[in-house]
């Protein structure tokens, strides 16, 4: 699915749909790199170069904060698909990870979404202002295999 | 040249990058990451790199030009730069990126001059040596050989 500067891919062939993960980040390698770990791991990736076009692809760009149809469903046609969870860099230039964070959770239909962010410096400060506003988790970049691995785990635990 | 020859030239290439600290542990995961889905993964994400790179010491030398440097925006380039070699693995460059935010942060014109021609040296030696891994990669493929499997 490509939504504007988005772009999809990865899964595999199951009844039970794969993690769908929505990961946001400006630096170009960095999106191949996390892009790759999650298809590694049997999830659904979307990437998104900044913070705009994340809120977008999850339908609270604009005004379309309010629809009735995500009340109803899983899959608000207005929407597109459900996103299992956003991963998004701390540092990025407009909007930071953080200011996505926050308005991910102020939303009504995407608040009960994770959020991770992710950065390479290890900041306490920094952390907690994320923890503090409901993220996840704070993941040290670059990213390993087994921190994917363990997420994927975690957003598995939560759908059933 | 043979098989043999050619993965002698890789294994010491390989050998050299990781002995001189040109790239660490984080290289060894990317090519880890690769599979029969995407068995050219590595040279994708490399010059995927290669292009970032080549913009963001762009804008260095045009930040550090320009009559009054604004600090901030160099620091921004550098820890771009630092993100992305740190995610391939190139581990000289991204110790420089280190200590040119330091230099952006102070505003120490001297020093952030310094950093930028240290970071496209050790930009230009990464750059050559993984070129000539990953051509060496292809010529062993090319020749029927096998690459070592990653440890």
């Amino acid at each position: 699915m490509n939504v504007g500067a988005a772009c999809s891919s990865g899964g595999t062939n199951g009844i039970e749909q794969d993690p769908h993960v929505l990961a946001v980040d400006d630096n170009v390698v960095d999106r191949k790199l996390v892009e790759k770990l999650f298809k590694n791991s049997s999830c659904r990736v979307t990437t998104a170069e900044n913070g705009m076009r994340a809120l977008e692809y999850l339908g609270l760009g604009g005004d379309r904060q309010s629809c009735s149809s995500c009340q109803a469903s899983d899959i608000c046609p207005s929407h597109g698909l459900k996103v299992n969870l956003v991963l998004t860099d701390y540092c990025m230039p407009g909007m930071t990870g953080y200011e996505l964070l926050k308005k991910i959770k102020e939303s009504s239909h995407m608040k009960e979404v994770p959020v991770v962010i992710m950065s390479s410096e290890n900041i306490s400060a920094r952390i907690n202002k994320c923890l503090e506003e409901g993220a996840q988790m704070f993941i040290q970049k670059p990213l390993k295999l087994s921190d994917v691995k363990k997420l994927r785990c975690q957003v598995m635990q939560r759908r059933s | 040249m043979d098989v043999v020859q050619l993965l002698r030239q890789y294994i010491d290439c390989k050998t050299t990058l990781f002995r001189e600290g040109i790239l660490d542990d984080q290289f060894t995961q990317l090519q880890k990451l690769a599979d029969d889905s995407s068995p050219s993964f590595v040279v994708e994400v490399v010059s995927l790199f290669f292009d970032d790179s080549e913009k963001l010491l762009k804008n260095l030398t045009q930040a550090l030009e320009q009559p009054v440097v604004d600090f901030k925006q160099v620091a921004d380039h550098a820890h771009q730069f630092k993100g992305s070699s740190s995610s391939i693995g190139a581990q000289r460059v991204k110790n420089v990126c280190i200590a040119f935010r330091t230099y952006c942060i102070e505003e120490n014109l001297d020093g952030c001059l310094k950093c930028l021609q240290q970071v496209k040296h050790e930009y230009a030696l990464v750059k050559n040596k993984l070129e000539n891994l990953l051509r060496l990669e292809q010529q062993i493929v090319a020749a029927g050989g096998s690459i070592p499997p990653v440890e």
